[in-house]
């Protein structure tokens, strides 16, 4: 297999690729072997005031961008999506390269980056303010405008598809971009970054500066003339950018964090159909995503059954070189999360879960885990309540569904949710009961473009994806015109 | 580039992605309104041929067919292509909808640009269509489903060929129905072509129909078939009754109606008088007078009323008239004989009741149906120019004194189609725009549609809207579903 050339390393600001202003860059690293593929320039604080410069330009009245129809900002996100789809192939293998999934997962997240552009594309020129029965002799009415100039930070597991899923909203409604896709895996973002400009996007609207959290993330989140802010990462970090946006200029914050979601099994399911869709919940991804189903409740009538079958199904999980069309999963993602899979995995075995299957490296080049299954988890263990962010399965079981919504509630995460049954009441009573952003019935990991996703609690604040994702991007604006008399 | 020299490659009946000969073999001539000489024979559709292109939208629209397996996002991607494919096609397009309608060149081309940008704002909308859920009283579980309301059909006017089907199509196909489109008589050549491009872009057998022919026999079939959930139709309203009757004596299909209009131009007296004669002037002028919505009286404030007739008058002289074909020319000929005499009869009250003409008032050259552009000053509101729609290029100018007056004027008509203001003043703008009875309002200029925003009537200028977020309403059904829970949540 040939390695395509990589074009873009460098910061892209006022659409040219610019060197850092320190000169500093950093290695981006293939999981899949440990080894380098390419030095990226390294964004800070100086590059990042560069950028919102360009980014404040660009949304001034008058400027270029906000000088086209709504419409025609419609038309650049599909001219967007047709070149993604052009250049499929590359960003794909860019993808498998940079992050390590495998390349039949990174073609299906290209096609998911092309169905969101095209969803948002739409929306452009549809936002609707409203004129309203205001009380007294006035006329009055709302206008719904882009917020302005927003820092946009991702992470390394879906790193094309969350940058368009920050993207497209913000292009939709307006808004000027500042974007730091996470330092593991700037590739696809900076190839991104190329195609905006040649959609014809004007310069400055989009800006993307790789780099790390602490230097160029925080100098985003502390930026006084960014008014918004949106981040998708770990609770831990949503908690620091929460407060840098107090503590300089209360800017807008939107957060997608962790999860712990629970998929429970009940005794009606088909355990066969079961079993591969809750292997899929919680393997997908190498376990690296944020809704992953990580917490499988198993009806005591048939979980012996269910167990056996998912530790067959986990064995079989074909692990190995993300290139191989065959293969299921690839490596995680680096060194510090190889380790940390492994110390829950650890833990698991220290607080008395019965390991199933796996539970060690795969190999000894690249930080590939073997698929591990661990049954008889109880609520109190760490693998029952931490985030893993790894093949790492853990069975619960239990008795009635009142038992199993408290017991799926009893978290600080509230991201996702699923429940197998034909039964309608379950499945409604469930969906009801359930303190969390997204719940699937007999599906899981459904995730469109037309419907919301986020998380209630800790898994954070507002939502993406669906219309409600475009109130993040809108600020509201009432002008009241008194009116000589009433009509 | 212009070229009147066309092949023309479609002449059939379109039913189920094929085009086929009428069931009676029957045929009808389409005529070229410059000269008055027939362009092709065209298909004859009856009652047998309406029965088959409903079979065959009634088919594509059931639950399991290829049209309703599609995901709402494809529905979007295809329309999105069959824009793509019109683009691909505009100077051919252009020059058929030129050939069989009378208008200029660039007003054809213009018309495409406008088409394409309404079957691209429609196919945005296909995925972002939403019910609700409900918070209704009792142990319930109970929520909206907007669906479909089925086979649909349409009837368009010969005014905006081209740009009147993406006006039905787009929301039409963004919900979900199915189509039978019924253009008019006069001016069948591009809705046929646009059908063949249609397959082209993949949409499934049978979910766009086109039956060429006439409003008493197709049209007719159309508005009363058992068989279609919802007739839209745009034209005058003396057919907007029968349809509506058919509808009603059928099976009560849902109705839409774009009729006609008497719609007023306020220009009041701090206008800037250049720049209202401008608008003005387009207002009633464009489309030779055949538009809906034509700003067909003027009212004048009679401070700048002298002033503004002289200006008026020299800007109607100077409308250049002649083959659509030629470069600059800005008014063809009027769409065919029956609306020429109906103008010149309308302009021969106009001289009979007392009105002042100023110019024209006579028909242009030898052959073809051209008319001067023609102006009235003098008008009074009793008038029959002032009363009826006239559907051609005469400008009826009429004074007024206190914007109360004029708001009571304006709506002194059982039209409510769209009215226009010129005016600096906030108080005026915004006070005549919540006055005044009409479905479109225009604050210093005139005919600004946009497929962002709605279009319609008020009175007898129809009912429902089409464009903007509230046409969508028009091709769906509220379906309500509540479900028993075991217990309140």
């Amino acid at each position: 297999m040939t390695l395509p050339e990589i074009k873009y390393t460098k910061l892209f600001i006022n659409n040219e690729f610019v060197d850092s202003v320190s000169g500093k860059t950093f290695p981006t690293v293939n999981p899949a072997t440990g080894k380098k593929i390419v030095d990226i320039a390294e964004g800070d604080k100086a590059d990042v005031d560069k950028a919102v410069a360009a980014a404040k330009a660009a949304f001034k009245i008058g400027s270029p961008w906000r000088k086209l129809d709504a419409s025609a900002r419609g038309v650049l996100l599909n001219k967007l999506a047709d070149l993604l789809e052009r250049d499929a192939k590359t960003l794909a293998t860019l993808e498998t390269l940079d992050n390590g999934k495998p390349l039949t997962a990174a073609n299906i997240d290209i096609l998911i980056c092309a169905n969101t552009l095209r969803y948002y594309a739409g929306w452009c020129d549809k936002i609707h303010g409203q004129t309203i029965p205001a009380d007294g002799t006035v006329f009055s009415f709302t206008r719904l405008e882009p917020v302005g100039i927003v820092g946009q930070i991702i992470p390394w597991n879906f790193p094309a598809a969350l940058a368009i899923w920050k993207l497209a909203p913000a292009l939709a409604t307006g808004c000027t971009v500042v974007l730091k896709p996470a330092e593991q895996t700037p590739l696809t973002a900076l190839y991104i970054a190329a195609l905006v400009k040649e959609a014809g996007v004007p310069e400055g609207v989009v800006n993307v500066i790789p780099g790390y959290g602490p230097t160029a993330g925080a100098a985003i989140t502390a930026h006084p003339d960014v008014t918004k802010v949106a981040f998708t990462g770990s609770t831990e970090v949503g908690r620091i950018i929460m407060a840098d946006a107090a503590k300089s200029n209360l800017k807008k914050v939107s957060l997608e964090l962790g999860g712990k979601s629970p998929l429970i099994i009940f005794k009606d399911a088909d355990v066969d159909q079961a079993v591969e869709l809750a292997h899929q919940a919680v393997f997908i991804n190498q376990g690296q995503i944020c809704c992953a189903g990580s917490r499988t409740f198993v009806h005591e009538d048939i979980y012996d059954e269910f167990v056996k079958k998912s530790v067959e199904r986990a064995q079989k999980r074909k692990v190995g070189d993300p290139f191989t069309e065959t293969t299921e999963q690839g490596p995680q993602i680096d060194d510090e999360m190889f380790n940390k899979v492994l110390k829950f995995i650890k833990s698991g075995k220290a607080e008395g879960a019965k390991l199933e299957c796996g539970g060690e490296r795969l190999g000894d080049i690249g930080y590939f885990i073997k698929p591990t299954v661990f049954s008889n988890v109880t609520d109190n263990m760490t693998v029952a309540k931490e985030e893993i962010f790894g093949p790492v399965q853990c069975v619960l079981k239990f008795k009635t569904l009142e038992e199993a919504i408290e017991r799926a509630n009893k978290t600080s995460y509230g991201l996702a949710a699923g429940i197998v049954t034909k039964d309608l009441n379950t499945a409604l009573v469930f969906a009801q009961s359930v303190q969390a952003g997204t719940v699937w019935v007999n599906c899981y990991n459904t995730i469109t473009p037309q419907a919301p996703f986020g998380g209630y609690k800790e898994s954070g604040i507002g939502r993406e994806m669906g219309e409600v994702s475009l109130q993040e991007y809108l600020q509201i604006k009432t002008v009241t015109v008194q009116l000589p008399y009433k009509l | 580039m212009a070229n009147r020299n066309l092949l023309i490659k479609y002449t059939k009946l379109f039913i189920n992605n094929q085009f086929v000969d009428s069931a009676s073999g029957k045929t009808f001539p389409t005529l070229n309104p410059a000269n008055e000489k027939k362009i092709a024979d065209i298909a004859e559709a009856d009652k047998t041929d309406v029965d088959h292109a409903v079979a065959a939208a009634r088919a594509a629209f059931k639950i399991g067919s290829e049209w309703r397996k599609l995901d709402a996002s494809a529905r979007g991607k295809l329309i999105n292509k069959l824009a793509s494919l019109i683009e691909r096609d505009t100077e051919y397009i252009a020059n058929l909808e030129t050939l069989d309608n009378g208008k200029p060149y660039g007003d054809s081309v213009f018309d495409i640009a406008c088409a394409i940008d309404t079957f691209h704002y429609y196919a945005g909308w296909c995925d972002k269509i939403h019910g609700s859920t409900v918070p209704a009283d009792g142990e319930l579980f109970s929520m909206t489903l907007r669906e479909p309301v089925g086979v649909v059909g349409q009837i368009i006017p010969w005014n905006y060929p081209i740009l009147m089907l993406a006006w039905k199509w787009g929301p039409a196909l963004a919900t979900g129905c199915t189509i039978v489109l019924k253009p008019a008589e006069q001016t069948p050549l591009t809705a046929l072509y646009v059908a063949a491009l249609s397959k082209e872009a993949g949409f499934p057998t049978g979910v766009i129909n086109v039956l060429t022919g006439y409003g008493p026999t197709a049209g007719a079939a159309i508005s009363s078939h058992p068989d279609i959930n919802k007739v839209a139709f745009t034209g005058s309203t003396e057919v907007g009754r029968l349809i509506l009757a058919a509808a009603a004596k059928s099976n009560l299909k849902r109705v839409s109606l774009e009729l006609g209009g008497k719609s007023p131009l306020v220009i009041c007296s701090d206008a800037d008088v250049d720049e209202a004669v401008q608008i003005a002037h387009g207002a009633v002028f464009n489309n030779h007078g055949q538009n809906c919505c034509a700003g067909s009286r003027t009212f004048v404030h009679e401070d700048v009323y002298e002033e503004f007739v002289k200006k008026a008058v020299v800007e109607a002289t100077n409308r250049k008239v002649g083959d659509p074909f030629a470069d600059g020319i800005q008014q063809g000929p009027q769409v065919d004989d029956k609306l020429f005499n109906k103008v010149l009869s309308l302009i021969e009250a106009g001289k009979v009741e007392g009105a002042k003409l100023e110019c024209g008032g006579d028909r242009w050259g030898k052959e073809g149906y051209f008319i001067q552009p023609t102006v009235f000053s003098n008008v009074t509101d009793n008038m029959r120019i002032a009363k009826e729609e006239i559907f051609g290029p005469v400008q009826s100018i009429i004074k007024f004194k206190t914007l109360e007056e004029a708001i009571e004027r304006a709506n002194d008509t059982s039209y409510g189609l769209a009215a226009g203001i010129v005016t600096k003043d906030i108080n005026t703008a915004l006070i005549f725009a919540q006055s005044v009875h009409a479905g479109s309002v225009w604050v210093n200029c005139y005919d600004a549609v946009t497929p962002q925003a709605p279009f319609g009537g008020y009175k007898q200028s129809g009912f429902g809207r089409e464009l903007g977020e509230d046409s969508l309403k028009e091709y769906l059904e509220v379906k309500t579903v509540t479900i028993k829970m075991p217990y309140k949540i």
